[in-house]
């Protein structure tokens, strides 16, 4: 199951990709990085089953880095969202020269 | 026999979740409603979770839905509420008096699946393996010891250092989520 499983990560993780390059509005985007960080976790628990179980401590880490990035991001969205009052990324340009 | 109809079962409901997998994560790029779009997100997050049983990562299986379905999507939830970014009239996929019928017949066969196999005894042939896998789950380092050994062992720093990015985390989401007051402006 091993080729199959990496090819359900790989496709997932596209689809995250297709999500954050299509997708204008923050939250979803969030969302997307989330989809393509559990694909790559999918990788490392099928590798795992291959290499031993330090693929599934990895898959750990990954999600506290996953709740952390959550926690801070969100915040900035709503920090942006009091400036705008919209999170569409459209509308986000102020650094734009 | 028993071992090819296991890995048939087997086969069969690892290219199921896969698929359900796939499906939800292209329902949840295409949704408008954040809250949607968030349900289906949860969706691909169980799949996982069954493939993660599946691949004999149990553990990660059971973070996964608490720490990701049941943790972090809460997180997202909660900031669409407090925003109000919800799109009420857009929140749901199954519209109507036939979506709640929908609705109700896959919850009525979920519950029904539940209570069939609480109390199923399964044939030899599709668990040639299970005294051999209750042995390893029982046994002194259950399936929790391969994934603790090194994480307390060669990764003990880099664990240590998740507790520091996670109180990093905490203060940096409250410091930059509050709410600023005009009197304080210099």
């Amino acid at each position: 199951m091993l080729a199959e499983s990496l090819a359900l990560s790989a496709l997932l993780f596209t689809i995250g990709v297709i999500g954050v390059l299509t997708r204008r509005n923050a939250i979803i985007l969030f969302m997307c990085v989330e989809l393509m960080l559990n694909a790559v976790n999918l990788s490392f628990v099928a590798l795992s089953k291959l290499y031993g179980a330090t693929g599934q401590v990895f898959v750990v880490f990954v999600m506290t880095v996953a709740a952390a990035e959550a926690a801070v991001g969100l915040a900035i969205i709503i920090a942006i969202f009091r400036h705008r009052q919209s999170v569409n990324l459209d509308d986000i340009n102020l650094l734009k020269g | 026999m028993g071992n090819e109809f296991h890995s048939l079962f087997y086969s069969f409901h690892f290219y199921l979740f896969g698929l359900i997998a796939i499906a939800s994560a292209l329902l949840f790029v295409t949704r408008k409603s954040p809250v949607a779009a968030a349900m289906w997100l949860v969706n691909v997050m169980f799949c996982l979770a069954a493939l993660y049983v599946m691949l004999d990562a149990q553990f990660i299986g059971a973070i996964q839905v608490i720490v990701y379905a049941g943790a972090i999507m809460v997180v997202f939830l909660f900031v669409v509420m407090l925003l109000n970014l919800g799109y009420g009239d857009a929140i749901t996929d199954l519209r109507g008096n036939a979506g709640r019928l929908t609705a109700g017949f896959v919850g009525l066969a979920l519950l029904a699946e539940v209570m069939v196999l609480a109390r199923a005894e399964f044939p030899a042939q599709l668990t040639p393996k299970a005294a051999a896998a209750a042995a390893r789950i029982d046994g002194p380092a259950g399936v929790i010891g391969p994934v603790a050994a090194p994480l307390f062992k060669e990764y003990l720093l880099a664990f240590e250092l998740t507790s520091i990015l996670l109180l990093t985390a905490i203060v940096g989401a409250v410091v930059i989520g509050k709410k600023r007051n005009p009197s304080d402006a210099r």
